[in-house]
């Protein structure tokens, strides 16, 4: 199974990423410049987070027309996985592949903090290594973190499952005060209709090897691989 | 005497301001500061962007159409953000005022 990890001008999570998906799980990885137009050896691409293109503009704006993010938009469109994290996640919403935006954290700051987060849907590829309403921790650290959409995209989300992480206390529930950045629903993260475009604020990338103590994010990937294994098999 | 079609420069100022149902912490900063000053009569802010540019086209016309369209493109996005921009002729440098 072979990733790609987008690289744009101030990205800062790629090396991140590359960590786990090369060295923790041994698979093939590269890393992919944002003017590079082929990408079709890829299974798996991964828009990490920073601050591409310096976030001038808008978070994700400029870099939602490089042509490395063309190839990821045409890579989704042929129901292949994609996974925003972070800055990931704003240029995923630029780009329209998922619905809403990110706007400026309730109270202004950038927020540096683990916090817990529930797994809402756990039949994806990406979130199928985790129980039905797991609360896992995982790191955030954005400023402009806060989910927003529309009314009728909510209802959308919701009842189209698209909803895949919010968040909560540790118990579990999803309170206003668990709410770290204003996001509509406590939305942490969500995924296309088709369920293989996903985006998400937390840094899953963050909590993988366990020489940094946390490794809730793990599971992500290895559901991803399990699934990829999956197809493999019956290809 | 017949002249062809003359390119004009037109120059854009382009407002791009945060839809009414986007709240704007920002914007609610900055009215605490100005409370914080004294200023008790200052009701809601809303921070929004300006953008200078200029265009070449055919007619105005054409030269709204292509502003228009790099707004909704670029500029602004249209989840959360409204635009409005004021397009005239662009003055050129050295000319007689």
């Amino acid at each position: 199974m072979k990733f790609g990890v987008l690289v744009f001008p101030g990205s800062n999570c790629d090396r991140d990423v590359v960590l786990v998906t090369r060295d923790l799980l041994k698979q093939p990885t590269r890393m992919v410049w944002h003017q590079e137009t082929d990408i079709s050896d890829l299974d798996v691409v991964v828009i990490p987070g920073g601050f591409s293109y310096g976030d001038y503009l808008r978070c994700g704006a400029i870099s939602r027309f490089s042509p490395a993010m063309q190839a990821t938009m045409a890579h989704a469109e042929q129901g292949k996985l994609v996974l925003g994290i972070c800055n990931g996640f704003q240029v995923l919403t630029e780009s329209g592949l998922l619905p809403g935006a990110l706007v400026r954290n309730r109270d202004l700051h950038f927020i540096c903090d683990r916090v817990p987060v529930r797994v809402e849907r756990t039949d994806l590829p990406w979130t199928q290594a985790y129980q039905p309403q797991q609360v896992v921790t995982l790191p955030i650290a954005h400023g402009e973190g806060c989910y927003y959409a529309d009314p009728r995209i909510l209802r959308e989300l919701q009842a189209n499952q698209q909803i895949l992480f919010r968040y909560c206390t540790s118990s579990g529930e999803v309170t206003a005060d668990a709410n770290p950045n204003g996001s509509l629903g406590n939305i942490a993260g969500i995924c296309n209709r088709q369920g293989n475009v996903v985006g998400m604020m937390p840094h899953p990338e963050r909590a993988s090897d366990p020489t940094l103590g946390y490794t809730d994010g793990l599971a992500l990937f290895q559901g991803v691989l399990k699934s990829l294994a999956l197809q493999g098999a019956t290809a | 005497m017949h002249l062809g079609i003359v390119t004009q420069t037109y120059q854009a100022k382009i407002y791009v301001t945060l839809r009414p149902s986007v709240l704007d912490p920002a914007g609610t900063a900055v009215q605490t500061g100005f409370k914080q000053l004294g200023y008790d009569n200052v009701g809601p802010i809303r921070i929004g962007k300006y953008i200078e540019l200029t265009v070449s086209a055919d007619d105005e016309a054409a030269a709204s159409q292509q502003v228009d369209r790099m707004c909704d493109q670029l500029l602004a996005n249209p989840v959360i953000e409204n635009y409005r921009f004021d397009l005239q002729v662009a003055l050129v440098a050295g000319a007689a005022a």
